[in-house]
């Protein structure tokens, strides 16, 4: 049986048709069609599909649909302003934050989350923080320096 | 995943209620371990009741000597929580050692402790303080509350409200966590009360457990030393790809030491 479930994502009001068993990652990605939010694993580890909803970061694979009825809904989409990338993606480019940037969207939404409690995280807080986020390719190195900066940005 | 029907609970009661009347619906706080264990078809329950939208579950109280956490105060809540850093360190500590932030912004300490998995870190909290954990039914001491492997005392239409911890003269956790997902390989609390001194061991067993020796001799002496010499049985503990039994027999002590001269 589906339901009706009407949320706002990047600042638009949308409602879609889900089963109880929809995951919020495939309302977003099957069915608003915003797939810069990606699916890494099925153990909630690596957090290739990490959201802010209502302001704070979580793995939108672990949620839901219907659980986010109401609720406000930012994508790796909603950062930028046009063509203005946001600070924590300007970053990410600056300092070669990325390889195959398959886990750079769930990286640059946990950041914003660290930016905004904490706005010079030092690398270690960096590093810690980043527990729930898996690399494959960047060795994390320049994944930190992009975070250290864009949280400098953010709250420069 | 299977499919399964989805309701909001509005209460403890209303969720206790449903559950009384569906043997096969299960509830969901922070979907942590509920949610991963869905989409591997470990599970087939016929309806999730949410607790989500029951705010009397979530929030801290401090008083004197207490420390109150309802069951779906998030792990991010209490690690943050001012309050708890001040009336029991180790607690706030404890929970900012739980997996990463994303998962400590929506798992609960009622789901925790309900799920009683081998390597959960607030079991160790709970026997380790002496908490008390209140239900929709009646009040159950955490020694009794953990029985086994994933058992816990609640009856199939109970449901977990809040845990009561006695504030404690000092205390602290110190875990030996897996690389990979943070979870407990071996973690040991420690703690120094009015009442005596408790020392608590998960990750290493099927179930949190104390260390009756270690209390003893932590009694006589709160010092580092007083534990360096006392060796949990290995006979019964968790063997795995990460630790043998062996060398969790060996890693208790060390935690223990290490959370002895960490204690505040
Ligand atoms: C990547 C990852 C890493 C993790 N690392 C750690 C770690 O290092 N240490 C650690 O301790 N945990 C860890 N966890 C588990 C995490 O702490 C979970 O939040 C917790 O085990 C379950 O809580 P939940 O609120 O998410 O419960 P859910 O997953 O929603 O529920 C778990 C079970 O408890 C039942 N339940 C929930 N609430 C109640 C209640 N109030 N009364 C009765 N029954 C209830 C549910 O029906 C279900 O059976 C990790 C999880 C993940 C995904
Ligand atoms: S897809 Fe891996 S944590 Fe969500
Ligand atoms: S850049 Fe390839 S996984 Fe991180």
């Amino acid at each position: 049986m589906t339901s009706t479930v009407s949320l706002t994502v990047n600042g638009k009001a949308v409602s879609a048709e889900v089963e109880p068993r929809t995951l919020l990652v495939q309302l977003l990605r099957e069915i608003l069609g915003l797939t810069g939010t990606h699916v890494g694993c099925d153990t909630s580890q690596c957090g290739a599909c990490v959201v802010h909803v209502n302001g704070t970061s979580l793995k939108s694979c672990t949620m839901l649909a219907v659980q986010a009825e109401g609720a406000d809904v930012t994508t790796i989409e909603g950062l930028a302003d046009g063509d203005t990338l946001h600070p924590m993606q300007q970053a990410f480019h600056e300092n070669h934050g990325l390889q195959c940037g398959f886990c750079t969207p769930g990286m640059i939404m946990s950041a914003i989350d660290l930016a905004k409690r904490n706005p010079d995280p030092s690398e270690k807080e960096i590093r810690e923080w980043l527990e729930g986020n898996l690399c494959r390719c960047t060795g994390y190195h320049n994944i930190v320096k992009s975070i250290k900066a864009g949280a400098q940005a953010m709250n420069a | 995943m299977y499919n399964f029907e989805y309701t909001k609970a509005s209460s403890a009661g209303a969720a206790a209620e449903a559950l009384k009347a569906d043997e096969d619906a299960k509830v969901v706080a922070g979907g942590m371990t509920l949610i991963p264990t869905l989409k591997q078809r470990l599970a087939q329950p016929s309806t999730l009741i949410d607790l989500n939208g029951v705010d009397d579950l979530r929030g801290i109280t401090v008083t004197g000597d207490t420390v109150t956490i309802g069951a779906m105060t998030t792990h991010d809540t209490v690690a943050r929580s001012a309050e708890v850093a001040k009336a029991i360190p180790a607690l706030a500590h404890l929970a900012g050692l739980i997996g990463d932030p994303a998962v400590r912004n929506r798992g609960t300490i009622g789901g925790s402790i309900s799920n009683n998995d081998p390597a959960a870190d607030y079991p160790g909290a709970l026997v380790g303080l002496g908490a008390t954990v209140k239900t929709t039914k009646r009040e159950i001491a955490a020694d009794d509350f953990f029985v086994d492997l994933f058992e816990t005392a609640l009856e199939e239409d109970e449901i977990v409200t809040e845990v009561s911890f006695p504030v404690p003269e000092a205390a602290w956790y110190m875990k030996f966590p897996n690389p990979a997902s943070r979870y407990a390989i071996v973690g040991v609390f420690v703690a120094k009360a009015k009442d005596g001194v408790r020392v608590a061991v998960t990750g290493a067993g099927p179930c949190v457990f104390r260390v009756p020796e270690m209390e003893q001799a932590l009694s006589s002496s709160w010092s580092p030393d007083a534990v360096a010499d006392i060796k949990v049985s290995d006979d019964g503990l968790n063997s795995d790809i990460h630790a043998s039994a062996e060398y969790r027999a060996h890693l208790v002590t060390v935690m223990a030491k290490r959370a002895v001269a960490g204690a505040k």
